[in-house]
């Protein structure tokens, strides 16, 4: 935008000699770009969505004559036939939600406290713990599955660890159950309520939906906010330093103490980051799919299925297309509505800057809101 | 605009920069109580966040029956170096590491070359319908990876280009968050050297080529570090495009592995020395590059 201004203004004739030939050049050197985003990217969107509404089976092209358009049955199959589709369907969206669900508040608050951590200390050594603390994030979600296997297999670290604490632990990545049921079975609720048990959603009783992540699912969740509390410690220490230190120091002047100072007057300024980093996490955690290809393959008792893997399996392994290509469109929509939230966030940041930066000198309560 | 590689991109290039500044919080002396606390929870957090990886690279030299017994120990009481021999002399290892390396060769050089042409025609050259070029591309963006397996596979199997290096290597060519990248940063620099060979008589390329490219270095490093990583580390990609054992690439590979296709038992050291191995380049580029960012953007800066 900056250099439309800074450049002389376009001249239509070719007579001008320090423009010509830009119109050409401008196409020529966007045309790579431009054809392989276009084969790669929209025309294979149209194709799968096709395919969506289509009954191919795999054999031959999708695009020949003895496919046959079928409406909405692959959408239907997996939402209101109340079918194996549709359970297997529901399962994925149950366990996926407990992931977001976990995952998203943890990994944001955890990466804001090591940022806060890592900025406040006067520190030699600072540029040490930012590496370490983001050094899995650069690494490959294969490599850290493969690891991650180890660290909570059966005899494991984490179970050797547990074990000085006189705790014993599960068989992480072979237990089926869910952790609110287990929790729930601790105080002795073995079984839900006839209102939670007889009614369903998607094939899935709401008792089920309640069981929470399975013990196999937390272990991907510590993963989760392992490997991405790094990358996001780094999105809120750059925001960090550019918070202006008059406020700080008038806070202090005030006579706030340290805990008062982060939440009234450090995290309101931090307010665009913070939905952000929310919604890239948000948006992150629907797409659980590496981990569980290279891990689980969703088992147990299919409590790590997702979305995305269930896609895959039904398209590639039991060769039903359509439904995968359908499941494919449904997580895209789950995915574009939290993404549409994101914009919207992203939009309305310079202005709660610019209201945070009026108000809080001289009225450090008013930023709480 | 939006996707995690963005923010990740602009941590890279940007943050190392504001550290060179002494902060402006350095006068608040906190008791030297409190220094001693923040430093003891701040290495107790390193700890659970380095260890996995060094106990990862202990019990790759251990043998199976140790990893199983003691898993938590950092040095093998005999180091055996069976699980390097096992991949490197007796399994598809040394092809799946020389696949991965090609890929990520071709992949990072025609990202660095066609994200920079493209951005700087975004943001220098005057044609009709660039506003829609470059709009297309921030919504490309927002497409989410995990629902493309499917599409990828339905174009690449129309293209009859399934199961070859091309089908692994023309989609990820291109990167729509790097041409954003290369686009703001040649908005940065001023225009007046260009003009000035434009004057002298440069074509566009040669302009682009011979006087813009070499300013760009910082942006190109940014490049270079993402798509080294995203396509060293990429996995959904290589499951639809490929199927044979001599296209397998290393994640997919170790994918296979973990999975217990190649062995019986747990086979831990195993699993862990291939992990250790594909590990190591990605690290290596990291290190090395974010030194480079620091200084290469700190010379920007004095200019």
């Amino acid at each position: 935008m900056t250099a439309t201004v800074a450049a002389p203004p376009r001249a239509g004739g070719p007579g001008r000699g320090i423009r010509r030939g830009e119109a050409l050049a401008g196409w020529v050197f966007t045309l790579p770009v431009i054809l392989i985003l276009g084969i790669f990217l929209l025309a294979p969107v149209l194709m799968a969505l096709w395919v969506s509404f289509s009954d191919w089976t795999g054999r031959g092209s999708p695009l020949s004559a003895n496919v046959n358009f079928v409406g909405l049955e692959n959408y239907a199959a997996i939402t209101v036939d109340g079918g194996l589709p549709t359970r297997d369907f529901g399962t994925s969206l149950r366990n996926n939600a407990w992931y977001v669900l976990l995952v998203v508040p943890i990994q944001t608050a955890l990466s804001l406290f090591l940022a806060v951590l890592v900025n406040r200390a006067i520190l030699r050594g600072r540029g040490f713990f930012r590496t370490a603390f983001y050094f899995p994030s650069v690494t490959s979600s294969v490599a850290i599955t493969v690891l991650w296997l180890f660290l909570f297999s059966a005899t494991g670290v984490v179970n050797e660890v547990l074990s000085w604490l006189g705790i014993n632990g599960p068989n992480w990545f072979q237990d089926p159950t869910g952790i609110v049921h287990n929790g729930l079975r601790a105080v002795g609720v073995t079984s839900g309520p006839a209102a939670l048990t007889e009614n369903d959603f998607l094939g899935i009783s709401w008792w089920d939906w309640m069981a929470g992540p399975s013990v196999a699912m937390t272990a991907f969740i510590l993963m989760a906010v392992f490997t991405t509390s790094g990358t996001f410690m780094l999105l809120f220490i750059a925001a960090l330093q550019n918070l202006s230190a008059e406020v700080h120091e008038a806070a202090m002047v005030d006579g706030a103490n340290a805990w008062q100072r982060f939440w009234r007057v450090t995290l309101p300024q931090l307010r665009p980051t913070l939905f952000t980093v929310l919604t890239l996490g948000l948006i992150g955690c629907w797409q659980v799919f590496d981990q569980i290809y290279t891990g689980t393959q969703g088992g147990p008792s299919k409590t790590t299925l997702t979305p995305a893997y269930l896609s895959y399996s039904s398209a590639f392994l039991d060769q039903d297309w359509g439904r995968g290509a359908a499941i494919a469109f449904i997580l895209f929509a789950i995915i574009v509505i939290f993404t549409i939230f994101q914009r919207w966030v992203l939009r309305d940041r310079p202005v709660s800057k610019r209201r945070a930066r009026q108000y809080q000198p001289s009225q450090p309560k008013e930023a709480r809101r | 605009m939006t996707g995690t590689t963005l923010d990740e991109a602009r941590v890279l290039t940007e943050e190392p920069l504001r550290e060179t500044k002494p902060t402006r919080q350095r006068w608040v002396r906190a008791p030297i109580v409190w220094q001693i606390v923040l430093y003891a929870v701040l290495i107790a957090i390193t700890i659970v966040y380095i260890y996995p990886f060094l106990v990862q690279v202990a019990t790759s030299f251990k043998t199976e029956p140790e990893a199983a017994a003691d898993p938590i120990s950092l040095i093998p009481q005999t180091i055996t170096f069976a699980a390097y021999e096992r991949l490197f002399l007796r399994s598809d290892f040394p092809i799946w590491f020389t696949n991965s390396a090609i890929v990520t060769i071709f992949v990072t050089l025609g990202r660095v070359f066609f994200c920079s042409l493209a951005g700087y025609a975004l943001a220098r050259l005057h044609f009709r319908g660039r506003g829609v070029v470059f709009a297309a591309v921030v919504a490309v963006m927002a497409v989410p990876t995990v629902v493309l397996l499917i599409p990828k596979f339905l174009v690449i199997n129309q293209l009859g280009i399934y199961d070859t290096y091309a089908a692994m290597i023309l989609p990820l060519l291109v990167d729509a968050a790097g041409v954003f990248i290369m686009k703001n940063f040649f908005e940065s620099i001023p225009v007046s050297v260009e003009e000035q060979a434009r004057i002298d008589g440069a074509g566009t390329f040669r302009v682009f080529w011979s006087v813009v490219l070499p300013m760009a270095r910082p942006a190109l490093i940014t490049i270079i570090i993402l798509s080294f990583q995203g396509s060293w580390n990429e996995l959904n990609h290589f499951i639809v495009a490929t199927q044979s054992p001599e296209l397998t690439t290393l994640t997919k590979g170790v994918a296979s592995l973990a999975s217990g296709q190649l062995s019986q038992g747990s086979q831990f050291p195993l699993k862990l020395a291939a992990a250790v191995i594909m590990t190591i380049p990605v690290a290596v580029m990291f290190f090395i590059f974010q030194r480079r960012i620091m200084n290469v953007s700190e010379g920007a800066v004095k200019e």
